[in-house]
């Protein structure tokens, strides 16, 4: 199933498609993709795409971004995180980039990796990491803290939000009213964790997964393999993303995260109380959570999603396309969202409003 | 944010443990440092799937 062009790929799904199919891409980063090569307008009428919830911006639970806000706040903090994270509103719709406007030390990093450094040039601050990301990133965190234990850097703590994506994956499978027949898997996450958790996924859920990649090629590519399984009635795990995601992903990475992590139910914002859907840190590493060395704030009232009508929890569950939203383009944009997907980079919304559709 | 750029492997600083071993990544003549902890197996001129930092495969040819 080798093909050299992306025309000869959408022939041969043209050629395969004989029925209606609908297929939910995990990733954020293949949503983006997807709408910026146009795919989503190529393909035959007949596939429908869903876009998943692999934008861990989006998935972040708003208690969690109201306890950087309120912690940014504080004189003696520098809080660190991805660029993607300044803009996401907390409860009450504020910001880590208000809160920086209003004098908090908020510091963008490319990687957890630069925290250590930050934390070892301010003995004085207390250093907090704002620590979103899927199985893709938690390696990073994991080497940050077992760094930072080695190191012994007292003033470097970390608020975890790390999420897993099989647990959520099965969550939206069981839900009755899921559309999804096949998944296109967030080949990045498999190129650390492999493919036993999804190869346990299709077996129980009975639908086809492919690892798939980013390019125009590994997308369509993806499209394939999953379409035609479903022609066939097939439901097994393939890989379309082999130069990059191996069988058994990377073993050093799952050390890492195995060491240093454990599994927990945590709140996905938008998608409710996932099972086994995040992580925390285990011991000797849960000294470095900020949790154990701050008080916790007091909770915010009513999310600002239900307060200003956002529908964010219906599009990361794919029941809802972004631009069905009453508020879409008008009045929420990348600049003033109302909610995580029109923030990122990866979100849905973002995507729609990036792309015009 | 699960978005990881190849580049190529142009030096590698050793170290006694693997947990602190880092290369410098060439993306598009843009170097920087990035940890090694998680490929051990990988070699000068290599190709790296590199995410936040970190070299998380070595790609295949």
């Amino acid at each position: 199933m080798s093909s050299s062009s992306p025309e000869q790929l959408l022939a041969e799904i043209r050629h395969h498609c004989t029925q209606s199919w609908t297929l939910m891409e995990v990733c954020g980063g293949q949503t983006h993709a997807l709408l910026r090569h146009g795919i989503d307008q190529l393909l035959p009428a007949e596939i429908h795409l869903i876009h998943g919830p692999g934008c861990p911006v989006c998935v972040t639970a708003s208690e969690r971004i109201d306890q950087a806000l309120e912690l940014a706040a504080r004189p003696e903090v520098i809080l660190c995180s991805f660029g993607d994270m300044l803009r996401v509103p907390g409860r009450q719709g504020r910001n880590l980039l208000a809160v920086r406007a209003e004098g908090g030390d908020v510091r963008v990093v490319y990687s957890p990796l630069d925290v250590l450094a930050v934390a070892q040039q301010h003995p004085d601050r207390l250093v907090v990491f704002l620590a979103v990301g899927f199985e893709t990133t938690a390696p990073a965190t994991a080497l940050l803290a077992r760094r930072a234990l080695l190191a012994g850097v007292p003033n470097l703590t970390l608020l975890v939000c790390h999420v897993r994506v099989p647990p959520v994956l099965h969550a939206m499978l069981n839900a009755p009213q899921c559309q999804v027949q096949g998944l296109l898997a967030a080949g990045n996450v498999c190129a650390v964790m492999g493919q036993a958790e999804y190869n346990a996924l299709a077996a129980e859920h009975r639908r086809p997964i492919v690892v798939t990649g980013f390019s125009a090629m590994e997308l369509l590519q993806g499209i394939l393999q999953a379409v035609d399984q479903l022609e066939r009635g097939a439901h097994r795990v393939e890989n379309g993303y082999r130069r990059a995601a191996a069988e058994q992903g990377n073993h050093a990475a799952q050390a890492l995260i195995q060491q240093v992590f454990h599994p927990i139910d945590c709140q996905w914002r938008g998608l409710g109380w996932i099972p086994g859907g995040g992580l925390a840190l285990r011991e000797p590493f849960a000294s470095l959570a900020v949790e154990r060395r701050v008080a916790p704030p007091v909770s915010a009232p009513a999310s600002p999603e239900q307060a200003q009508g956002c529908i964010s929890g219906l599009v990361l569950q794919g029941l809802a396309r972004p631009s069905a939203c009453p508020h879409f383009r008008r009045p929420c944009t990348p600049e003033q969202p109302l909610g995580a997907p029109m923030v990122s980079s990866e979100g849905a919304c973002a995507a729609y409003y990036r792309y015009q559709r | 944010m699960c978005l990881a750029v190849p580049g190529e492997l142009v030096s590698i600083n050793e170290h006694h443990d693997p947990l602190w071993r880092t290369g410098d990544v060439s993306f598009g003549g843009v170097l920087r440092q990035v940890s090694l902890a998680c490929v051990p197996e990988a070699q000068l001129g290599d190709q790296l799937l590199v995410h936040v930092g970190m070299a998380l495969a070595v790609l295949e040819p």
